[in-house]
């Protein structure tokens, strides 16, 4: 069918969340009968036109066609019914349901009288582990499966849908090599069978082995559509990352102290493992690695928040009791949270009562807290980070995502902190204020305060940190200087499976 | 976990059995007569029909607490549509409170699902306003038994082969429910919802329409509840049924069904209604003075929450360790302690009546 429409086109795509274009312009045309390849970094807007495509987002402007018919999805249901399956990210599936039931959630086989076959549907749920050569109990609760176990059931459940369309994205991050296989095997099978497949994934071995077109996207842009066997894998991670890194950070040149904090074979069972690093005062040190390779968790966990099993955490050379975020306050440890307005701000207060909420127990006299202490440090530390506030009483949900990082980091920083931890912390800011956040965090480092970067935005990571520790799956694999850390080097240690040669040994796992 | 489920409802049986065992040796009577082994069955009857509606709402991770309000107002409504009509059939003015309580539950429903604040605080408010409507509407009036025909009033003491009537209207209530909730999509749907509510949006399940279901069902059955009130008591006053949502919310929780949704099953709601109710009869007979009476129902509940936990906090320590200790490249699947593949096809009974 050399003239028919392309399964899926999209072109022109945009999406934003409210000042942040997460999309700008995706243009991607998959057609049945082929495998096609989406690659960029953590935030090239990649799994945004997923989304979209899925039904979960709706687009702010631009075409997305399905076998020349232009669509709209309302929700997830019509994208189904579309014959779209989409194989999200973080797999949603539900704990208290078995595997089975998981699979054919609203789509059960009936029997008489509109029951449910359950004799049928776990067949069905047998055949289609077997078609996937997985060995996994239909009957077992979905609670407690690992991330892989997960994917699989996904993607059990997107096989089973029948789709003209199937949308990956990263299935194979939590897999082992022999899962991977089968799932390659599958996805050809789909392709034989005239069905269009989008497969995103980091790792480029996988690209090449499985697909044959691959689109690059950066910064919520197209950049590139070729045919696998045109460009070669450096090409692509230069696409990728396609810009010139140092000049946009302001990264003042500072000599590392005392060891500020230390962290020793920490270990906390499912999420990470043997975790040992140390931070020096007047340092930046930037935790790089994908999505979901556990190091929010490993901050979370020195920071008192949740357990770990075990291990060792001391700041400035104190030992800190585990499981108590008020001894690591006490101790000069400060984390800026992930997700700001869950986490960090109360955001129907004023900005006055957020910066001063961590450092109201040293403020109060007799365990008062008079107001005009409150204002003085609020003003103080506002100043100084330049917040645009239009009044310290103003409430922090009026302001732009920018500024309430601001406030946060003014909370933090207003505790008198030695060891600063930051997760994500320009995260749907804009470009403007991000370069305030970084200037800021450059200035304080110089100033001897020790910092650690959690950053998903590889040019960050370069850009700021002294040293960048690479976490992938739960370990410590790579600790590289700032000479050593170019982008090509971190996103080879951070994707499993991206340099056979220097990590043969490393099995998925 | 459904060897976990099973042992749950099979625990409160079990409960339940050790109660009227021990009471029974004290006083022979509790069990061992005409009025007792009446009682036995008819006191729990309306209770477990509010739990099996409660444990639907509950089990999608929400609660209703308007129903002992529900109650109230469609008991005194089936006792006016008698005054006013005594020659209707009865089962006309029952399918009238029925479908009074299922607008009711439709209203909370609908605040729940469209304006998308928690049904706690939204049933809280429903339970004033109705039990004001009822108020308004009886003033210090109340229904008694000669204003009711003595057929209806019949109903709620007698007994067919043994077994009271109304306690035969919440078996099969609680069977037809209970094979609903397992064996049609919707049923399945609804526990999807109760276990992960932004899951189920993702899926494209039909939230929304699941849980106006929900909510209307678990009214229509607090009417019903409502009807059997009426029959069973013979007088209805604007007060009727004060209080209850309690009692229902301490029975489904006592019943294994989990307060954050997803799991349990409406069985174990009513066996969790009849425990609390046989208790409260037990232990005045064997002679337990009345603090403790009350004490003892709170720490059941309060034992059957911190169960749930433990049992969950075990479980998933002991997968996240089985999942660490499986070497890469093996094949995923059970680990140790789950249950083997081909453990029967029907082993999560819901509807065991």
């Amino acid at each position: 069918m050399p003239n028919a429409a392309p399964t899926l086109r999209l072109e022109g795509v945009a999406k934003s969340f409210g000042p942040v274009a997460a999309l700008r312009s995706g243009t991607l045309v998959v057609r049945a009968g082929s495998i096609h390849a989406l690659v960029g970094e953590n935030g090239a807007g990649k799994s945004t036109l997923v989304k979209i495509v899925g039904g979960v987002h709706r687009r702010d402007a631009g075409i997305v066609e399905l076998d020349g018919e232009p669509v709209d999805f309302a929700g997830p249901a019509e994208a189904k019914a579309a014959g779209v399956a989409v194989i999200h990210q973080e797999p949603a599936s539900f704990p208290d349901l078995t595997v089975t039931e998981n699979i054919f959630l609203g789509r059960e086989p009936l029997g008489r009288f509109r029951r449910i076959d359950r004799r049928a549907m776990r067949e069905g749920a047998r055949d289609l582990f077997r078609e996937l050569g997985v060995d996994l109990d239909p009957d077992r609760p979905a609670e407690g499966l690992s991330i892989a176990d997960q994917q699989i059931v996904e993607i059990a459940k997107a096989i089973s849908l029948d789709a003209r369309l199937l949308v990956m994205d990263e299935p194979t991050a939590a897999l082992s090599a022999v899962e991977v296989r089968r799932l390659f095997a599958v996805a050809r099978g789909l392709r034989d069978a005239g069905r269009a497949v989008v497969f995103i994934s980091h790792r480029l071995d996988e690209v090449a082995d499985l697909c044959d077109t691959v689109t690059v996207m950066r910064d919520g842009e197209h950049v590139s559509t070729d045919t696998v066997t045109d460009v070669t894998p450096d090409e692509l991670v230069r696409r990728m990352v396609g810009r010139d890194v140092a000049e946009l950070y302001p990264k003042m040149p500072s000599t590392p102290g005392e060891v500020a904090l230390r962290v020793e074979g920490l270990e906390s069972t499912g999420t990470f493992h043997d975790v040992s690093f140390e931070v020096r005062a007047g340092e930046i040190v930037g935790l790089a690695g994908l999505v979901g390779a556990g190091r929010s968790e490993i901050a979370r966990a020195v920071f008192g928040i949740d357990r770990y099993d075990a291990g060792r955490v001391a700041v400035g050379g104190r030992t800190l009791r585990p499981g108590d975020p008020a001894a690591a306050i006490a101790a000069g440890l400060a984390l800026v949270p992930e997700d700001r307005r869950l986490q960090g701000l109360v955001t129907e207060s004023s900005v006055a009562r957020n910066v001063s909420a961590v450092a109201r127990k040293r403020l109060a006299r007799l365990g008062i807290l008079l107001p005009d202490v409150e204002a003085r440090l609020a003003r103080d530390w506002s100043g100084r980070l330049a917040v645009k506030a239009g009044a310290l009483d103003a409430l922090a949900t009026t302001m732009s995502g920018g500024n309430q990082q601001k406030v946060v980091l003014a909370k933090w920083l207003a505790t008198g902190p030695k060891v600063l931890m930051v997760d994500e912390p320009t995260r749907g800011i804009d470009v403007g204020t991000k370069a305030e956040v970084h200037r800021l965090l450059s200035t304080l480092a110089a100033e001897g305060l020790a910092v650690l970067m959690i950053s998903s935005e590889l040019p960050e990571v370069l850009g700021m940190a002294d040293r960048v520790l690479v976490v992938r799956e739960g370990r410590i694999v790579s600790e590289l200087s700032r000479a050593e850390a170019t982008p090509e080097a971190v996103m080879r240690a951070a994707t499993p499976g991206a340099a056979r040669s220097d990590t043969a040994t490393e099995g998925a796992a | 976990m459904r060897n976990v489920l099973r042992r749950r409802e099979a625990g409160i049986a079990l409960a339940l059995l050790v109660v009227i065992g021990v009471t029974t040796a004290v006083q022979p009577g509790f069990l061992l007569s005409a009025g007792g082994w009446r009682d036995l069955l008819l006191t729990p009857a309306i209770l477990v029909v509010l739990a099996v509606g409660q444990a639907v709402v509950v089990i999608t991770r929400n609660v209703d607490l308007s129903v002992g309000s529900v109650l109230g107002l469609t008991a005194y409504l089936t006792g006016r549509l008698f005054m006013a009509a005594p020659d209707l059939p009865i089962i006309v003015v029952a399918l009238v409170a029925v479908a009074a309580g299922a607008l009711l539950g439709l209203i909370n429903g609908s605040i729940v699902a469209f304006a998308r604040v928690p049904a706690l605080v939204i049933t809280l408010g429903t339970l004033y306003v109705y039990r004001g409507v009822t108020l308004t509407w009886a003033g210090s009036d109340r229904i008694d038994a000669g204003d009711m025909p003595r057929t209806f009033l019949g109903l709620g003491t007698r007994q067919v082969l043994g077994i009271p009537v109304l306690t035969i209207v919440a078996a099969i209530v609680l069977v037809a429910v209970g094979y609903y909730m397992y064996t049609s999509r919707g049923g399945r749907q609804l526990y999807a919802i109760g276990s992960d509510p932004d899951a189920a949006a993702l899926q494209g399940l039909p939230v929304r329409r699941r849980l106006l279901w929900a909510f209307a069902l678990n009214g229509a059955l607090a009417g019903l509840a409502g009807v059997m009130f009426a029959a069973r008591y013979g007088t209805v006053s604007s007060g009727a049924g004060t209080g209850m949502e309690l009692q229902v919310v301490g029975a489904v929780v006592v019943g294994g069904v989990a307060i954050f949704g997803g799991s349990g099953t409406v069985a174990g709601a009513a066996l969790g209604a009849m425990l609390l109710l046989t208790i409260n009869r037990a232990l005045p007979v064997v002679g337990i003075p009345d603090f403790w009476q009350r004490a003892v129902v709170g720490a059941l509940i309060i034992g059957a929450i911190a169960l749930d936990r433990v049992l969950a906090n075990r479980r998933s320590r002991r997968l996240a360790a089985a999942r660490d200790a499986a070497p890469p490249g093996a094949p995923p699947g059970a680990p140790p302690g789950s249950v083997p593949p081909g453990a029967g096809p029907d082993d999560r009974e819901e509807a065991t009546a």
